[in-house]
Formats: C-alpha cells, structure tokens, sequence
C-alpha cells in the first residue's frame, strides 16, 4: 500500500509541469528588485534568483522587459459578498455569523480584482456593530465554486467595529423606523466589549470545569460565545475596524484587560497618532493610503500613516475596502513613497508581505520565496508605476488571468451578447418594455439597453 | 469699478518675480524646452525660452533636474462649500427647487476650506466648483428623486486668494442640470436597492421632460420680452440667471452616462440653442462620432471608476479616454468629489496606462480644461501674458511617487503645506 501510494505521488510530480519566468525583473518584496527568473510547479514556488536552471521539459515564459511581483493581497474587501448580506447590524454582537455563508463566486468583481493584480482578499462582515462576524479569506479564483474560492489553511477571524458605524444605530433617524439600538456612544462600545468578554469568559470557565469533571452537564453550545472564546484563546484573529486614536487605545487596553492582542486596526486613520502604543501591544495597522474628509472620525487622516507608523515599528499595510480601489493596490502602496518617502520595497511590502503577515498567513503568501504559493503577477511596467498593468495572473501557479486571452476575446463577447440581445428583442418584445431589462444585476436605467 | 482695479495692480506690484531656470519646460502648448528658463513677473509668464537673462531684483529658482508644469485642473468638485461630506452644516451643496438658475456656488465658497491646499500639494491650480454633487459610480446610480433640475452654476476657482472673488477665474463658468433620465433601480445607503416600476419611472421622466422644455421655453419668451422692452416687464431673478446661457456665453453642464442621455442632451441642447459640456461621459457607444463633429467637450467619468456595466471589459473606464482621443473629442479630466481632489494627475495616469497618449493627456488636464470652461485666455498653458499658474515637480507628476517640489498660482510661489503636513510632522516628532 505504501509503495503505491509513493509511486502515485512520484508519477503526479513528474507530471506536474515546472513553469520558469525567465530574465524578468522580479519583486520578491522581502528583498530589492533583481533581473532573474521565478519557477514554480505544483501550485508552489520551487526556486528564484538570478541564474536558474530551467529543469528539462519545463515551460518557459520570456518575461524580457516584463516585471515580476508577488500576489496583491487585499486585507479589507467586501468584494463576492450577496446582495447587501455584509451587516448582521440588528444586534451589536453578531459573532455567531459567517461570512462564509454568503460569498457569491459570480461576482464579476472577482474578475475585475484578479486584472489589477490581486490574488488573495479578507472578506470582512460589516462595521455596522461593536463585535460583527467571522471573516473569510478567498483567493480569486474566477470561474470556480463557493467553495474552491476559500483559501486553504487560512486563518480564522472576526470584524469587531469602533466609532460612528457602531454606535450610529443608537441615533436612530426616522428612516430607521425611530427604533434605537445600544450603543449610541463610543462609550457604550467599549462596555458592548467588556460585557461580552465578561460572559465569554465565564462561558470558557464552564467548559473547562466540565471537562475537569467539575460540572456534571456541558453548558448548552453557545455559538456566540464560542468565537469569542476562541478570541480568548488566541484561535481567532481580530480585525477591529477603527478611525480615531482614542477609541483604538481603549480597545488596546480592553484586549489586555481580557488577555488577548489585537491582529489589525482596520482604517486605522489616526494610527500615526499612537503608532508607540500600537508597537507595544502588537497590534498591525492595515488602513487606506489617502481617504479623508467623508465623516468626522476621517477628518485627521493624513496620507503620511502608513510612513509613520511603520518608521515607528508597526507592521503597516493598505487595503482598499473598495471593489474599484481594490484593482490599483499597487499605486495606493505607491503613496506611501511619495507621503512619508518609504522605500520601493517597503511600500510594495505594504499590498504584499505585510498584509500576510497581518492575517498570519506568511508562510504561505505575501512574498516570492520558495515553498510559498504561486502567486504571481507579471507587469508591463514596474508594479508600483501609475503605468503598470497586469499581463498575466497566476494563482497556485495556475494562470487566471492573461490581458492578451481577454483582449482577443472581447470581439466574440461582443458577438454573443449581441446574440443573445437580438433573441431577447425577438422572443419578449412586449414583456421587455413592461418590465425592463432583464438580469440579476441588471442596469439602472431602461436607457442602457440602447 | 475702475478703483477696485487699480487695487488690483497695486497688489499685484508688490509680489516678487522669479526667474525659474534650468529646467524641463512643457508648455503643453508648444514643444518641451530642455534647460529651459520661465520669467515670472507681476502674476505672470513674461519669458519663456532656452536662455533668459534676469532682470533686476529678480528670485532665482534654481530648478536644475525639475520639470515645469502647468497647474492641473479638476473639472468637478464641492471644494469650498463642503467640507466635511456626511456633516451635513459642513455642505452648502443641492439647494432646494426644480428650477434654481439664480443659485451661485461662489458666493457660498470658504476660501479657509482645507480642501484648497491639500488640492495644491498635488499640483493642482484651479478646480470647478459645482453647486450640488453629480451622483457618480459604476452601475446602478444614487436616486435622483427630489433633486432640482436647474441646479445652479458652477464657478471656477483658482486655488489661492482671500475671498471668494480672489479666487473665482470665472464666478459662473457653467450651468449645472440633472437631465431627466429613466430610473428603474436605484441604490442608496442604508436603505439599499430600490426598484421602481418602469412605468413609473417613465412617468417620472416624461414629466420632467415637459418641465425642462417649458421652462426653457419659458426663458427664451423673457428674453424677448426683456429685449423688446414691453411696458408690462418685470424683471425675474430666476428667469434673469438664465440669460447668459441663452446668449451661449455659460455652457449647461449636463451629466450623462450613457449613449441615450448623451443623444437626448445633445438634441435638448441643439433646439433650445445653447451650449452644451456633457459630464461624467462614460459610455458614449454610438454618440461618440456626434460628440467629435458637434465639437462637443466631455469630461470624463474617473477612469479609476468601476465600470458600469457587469458585462463590460474591465478596463473600459481606465480605456475611455484614449478612445475619446482617437475620435477627436475633446475631454478633460475630474473627480467629481472633494476626497480625491488631489488624485487628478493619477486619473490621467491611468489613462495614460491604458492607451492614451502622454501629450493628450497633459492637455486634458490644463488647457483644454482651461478652455472648456471659458478660462483658456488666462491659464492652462505656459505661454507669454498667462497667468503664472505652474508647477516644478522632480519627475513626471502623472507618476505617484513624484514630488511636487513648488507651485505657483498667479504668480506666487505658494506653500505646499497643510493641515495634513502639520499633522505629520507633529507625530513624526512625537517622543
């Protein structure tokens, strides 16, 4: 049995084509830019440098003139989520929900995403409530299933919310029905925390006392509890979406009281501010590159953040929160040299290796090393360029996108809705004009059909 | 009259004079200059050339390794009457009434917004200022139910001055009106989408139809009237803001998506005889050929927008403004908000990225926008007699990480500090 077993294995490796992208200039965004080649076989980088041999019956790509960089990582994406399913806001503590359960594999913003470079997102729950849901991580993998989209050995994480989003259902408008939902204050926030860590804990103690043979019944399964006790227990990463500095120190300080570290303040707008404190409990700093200006908590967001924060010893990064930001993550990590004057490697690490290490997912993404997924990006131009786009794709060293194969492919698209539009017009003329266009997500207005 | 002018010179006397020297020229207007000098001198451009002696008295700007711009303009912003978005006492957009001519969004401008110097850090000189937001984004849009028609006029800002006056190039550089379009589904936040049933929604549309027909109609008969000097005139505020649209000297700036609301605003335009700069064009389809011989100017919808539709190409936006080039439109570039003011010069990278050829997409960004909006005589380019309203950046300022190093705005060199930059150096400095 085992001897088959390792024969099979033989016979699946040797057919597992090696791929070598030759005398490109390759961004491993741990080390500075060098002309060279990245190889990879079965879903995994196996070499990189500058002199490679190409193994016999390997698959070479010329990437003469072209440029090599790992994956684009978004940490902050609501991107293949259902309709408006990303807020479970009716209760502030939601921890019980998962994304996962509405991630939408059709969302052509997938597709949009992978053309501008980005190989894995974090799919948050909402900021609408103190402590949301549980986080899911996807690769773009369009074209495949629900469940072929979830990245294998992720980690587990949950959304919790500070400042104006949480509390805002505590100032109910008379478009909400007039109904309030505590908190309607950062000061009731931090209680919403400290309330539910306090039940946590005791719910934590009643599972070991039962398994200590101290309690003669289990407590009734609570799954609201369970992921906070796995927060507790440092299993689950917490995200905690936040803008001003004061409300990010009392969620620090709430964390040490309860004994755990926070992985990232999302947003993280006036990190620059408390940078030392952020350094000193560990906590990452994951926000955008310039916004300002929307509500008051942005008013100090300033796009020097990110520099500061990470002169000070915080592990930065930047994500979009935007299905449209999200394609051009890497002229947003750009910013970061031109606000603040970070290196080329170090803002590239800012949409790369950081943001893995923020998930905890570093072993297996965020850099070109050997080992690591093969997750690639060839560019025409230097990634961080306002002229770089994306030619080629590669997720697990499969190629997903290729802006030639899209380009060439755009007549017969062309042709086919057009097909299909002069069908529609021929079948239903009658039931068109009664009740619009059709689609699922179809367009706004009756105008677009003409 | 005559007094206020006189002031004005005055002013202008005292400021100093540059002599901005060994630098890379781009007129826009005319070829580059390699080691080029420009001669500042009350407020404006009074030499421009490979080799320039300094006159008496003058500054120099040593800009060895630097490259001279023109300012950048954005064709659509708030800047000045809103400053915080969702504060709703920080916004002096969207005034109430269908029919708001009258409505001038420069005397509603705080010229302390800190808008105006975060813009400038990016090499930006001049914004149009629109009186109420034009409802932008991929898909379907945000509700136009119970916005005005008529919505007011625009005012082009130079981004220096201490009042309101200072800094209009032109108080009323464009009529703003939301042209009537059939509105099936809508989005919004938090209610989220909304369908209306088409026969509703073109209900809607046929109505407003008819209001904006009469009300133009309505318009011209005053204008007769005014003209002929009837005994029974009386003359009308609302009615009187509409005249220099009338006489074709304020454009309507209409925004208009797609190919049908760009063909209805076009044909609007041509029979009530006034001109016409289409906004936040993003899918022309067929009206594209009509735009270049109508001689139709377009701003652009942000090539960094999503696009509209699911089934488009994924580049479309980013794509639009090579493919309005290649047909001899002209166009220029805007954010259409205040956020995202300074990212001007990066809209136009992206087009550049995607096809749009770098000379074009310098002119789209100055002296086309100068021109569109009525202002081209007085900047936009680096020409003798302008304005001395430019730019000296250490590279190509469409390339992020490029620093604008000096700005001048009539002539002054401007400080590129602001709210922002304080706030950095206080926590950079922070023990």
């Amino acid at each position: 049995m085992k001897w088959i077993i390792i024969g099979l294995m033989a016979a699946v490796l040797s057919a597992q084509e090696t791929t070598v992208i030759q005398n490109a200039t390759v961004y491993t965004a741990t080390k500075p830019a060098f002309v060279g080649s990245v190889a990879f076989s079965g879903g995994k980088i196996t070499a990189v440098g500058d002199k490679l041999i190409v193994p016999p019956g390997a698959k070479v790509v010329d990437g003469t003139g072209l440029h090599v960089s790992p994956g684009i990582i978004d940490s902050h994406s609501h991107i293949a989520v259902q309709g408006f399913g990303v807020n479970e806001g009716s209760v502030s503590v939601s921890s019980m929900v998962q994304i996962r359960d509405v991630l939408d594999s059709e969302d052509i913003a997938i597709y949009r995403a992978l053309a501008g470079g980005v190989t894995t997102a974090n799919i948050l729950h909402g900021s609408a409530n103190a402590i949301g849901g549980n986080n899911q991580l996807i690769k773009m993998r369009w074209g495949k299933t629900v469940g072929e989209l979830i990245m294998e050995g992720g980690t587990s994480s949950i959304k919790f919310a500070l400042g104006e989003n949480p509390k805002r259902a505590g100032n109910p408008t008379p478009q909400s029905g007039g109904v309030a939902r505590y908190p309607a204050t950062r000061m009731g926030v931090e209680d919403i925390y400290r309330q539910a860590f306090t039940e946590a804990r005791a719910y934590q103690k009643s599972l070991a006392d039962f398994k200590a043979g101290k309690l003669m019944m289990a407590p009734r399964r609570d799954l609201k509890l369970e992921a906070l006790v796995e927060v507790l227990e440092g299993k689950r990463l917490v995200h905690c979406h936040a803008y001003r500095s004061d409300e990010m120190l009392m969620m620090m300080r709430v964390a040490e009281e309860f004994g755990f570290r926070l992985a990232t303040f999302q947003h993280v707008q006036e990190g620059y501010k408390i940078a030392k404190e952020m350094a000193l409990h560990g906590v990452a700093g994951a926000g955008f590159s310039d916004w300002w200006s929307y509500k008051m908590e942005v008013v100090d967001g300033i796009p020097f953040n990110m520099a500061v924060m990470t002169k000070k010893g915080v592990l930065a990064g930047i994500n979009s929160d935007d299905a449209g930001l999200m394609r051009r993550l890497n002229t947003e990590a750009a910013k970061a040299m031109r606000y603040g004057g970070l290196t080329e490697e170090q803002a590239l690490a800012l949409v790369t290796i950081n943001p893995a290490k923020q998930m905890k997912v570093d072993h297996l993404i965020g850099s070109i090393e050997p080992g690591k997924s093969a997750d690639l990006v060839v560019w025409n131009k230097p990634p961080l360029s306002s002229y770089a786009v994306p030619q080629k794709v590669y997720i697990d060293g499969n190629l997903y996108f290729e802006r030639d194969r899209d380009m060439s492919d755009r007549a017969r698209r062309a042709a086919a809705k057009k097909a299909l539009e002069d069908q529609l017009k021929q079948e239903a003329p009658a039931e068109q004009k009664k009740g619009g266009p059709p689609g699922r997500r179809g367009p706004a207005n009756e105008e677009s059909g003409q | 009259m005559k007094y206020s002018l006189l002031l004005i010179a005055a002013l202008a006397s005292a400021q100093d004079s540059y002599l901005i020297r060994n630098a890379t020229i781009h007129p826009v207007t005319g070829p580059e200059i390699a080691n080029g000098s420009l001669l500042i001198e009350n407020g404006k451009i009074t030499g421009i050339g490979a080799k320039l002696v300094a006159p008496k008295g003058v500054k120099i700007v040593e800009a060895k390794g630097m490259h001279a711009w023109p300012g950048m303009i954005n064709c659509a912003t708030q800047i000045g009457i809103s400053e915080v978005s969702s504060v709703r006492e920080t916004n002096d957009t969207n005034e109430i009434g269908e029919f708001i001519p009258q409505v001038r969004a420069v005397v509603a401008v705080n010229p302390e917004t800190e808008h105006i110097p975060v813009a400038r850090a990016n090499g930006l000189t001049a914004v149009l200022t629109l009186p109420a937001a034009i409802a932008t984004g991929g898909g379907p849009g945000a509700s136009t139910a119970g916005q005005s028609i008529v919505r007011g006029q625009a005012a082009m800002l130079r981004l220096d001055g201490w009042t309101w006056e200072d800094l209009a190039l032109s108080q009323s550089a464009g009529m703003l009106v939301r042209f009537p379009a059939i509105q099936t589904v809508t989005f919004a936040f938090p209610a989220g989408r909304t369908e209306v049933p088409y026969a509703e929604a073109k209900r809607r549309y046929d109505g407003e139809m008819r209001k904006i027909d009469e009300f133009f109609e309505k318009c011209r008969r005053y204008q007769q009237a005014k003209k002929a000097a009837t005994p029974n005139f009386q003359a009308d505020v609302q009615l009187e803001a509409m005249l220099p649209v009338l006489e074709g000297r304020t454009p309507l700036l209409i925004a208009a998506q797609r190919e049908r609301g760009i063909r209805e605003a076009i044909d609007f335009c041509e029979k009530h005889k006034v001109k016409l700069v289409l906004m936040d064009v993003r899918k022309p389809g067929a009206q594209l050929a009509r735009l270049a011989e109508k001689k139709i100017p377009v701003i652009v919808g942000q090539p960094t927008d999503l696009p509209m539709d699911e089934d488009d190409d994924y580049d479309a936006a980013y794509a639009l403004p090579a493919v309005l080039h290649k047909a001899g439109v002209k166009f220029a570039f805007a954010t259409y908000d205040n956020q995202f003011a300074r990212n001007l010069p990066f809209e136009a990278g992206y087009a550049v990225a995607y096809g749009l050829p770098m000379d074009a997409a310098w002119k789209a960004l100055t002296i086309d926008a100068a021109e569109i909006f009525g202002v081209g005589e007085m900047t936009g380019s680096l020409e003798k007699g302008k304005s001395a309203d430019l730019l000296l950046s250490d590279g190509d300022p469409l390339e992020v990480r490029t620093q604008i190093k000096m700005l001048f705005i009539r002539g002054k060199n401007v400080s590129l500090e602001n709210r922002q930059t304080r706030l950095y150096q206080k926590y950079l400095a922070r023990p």
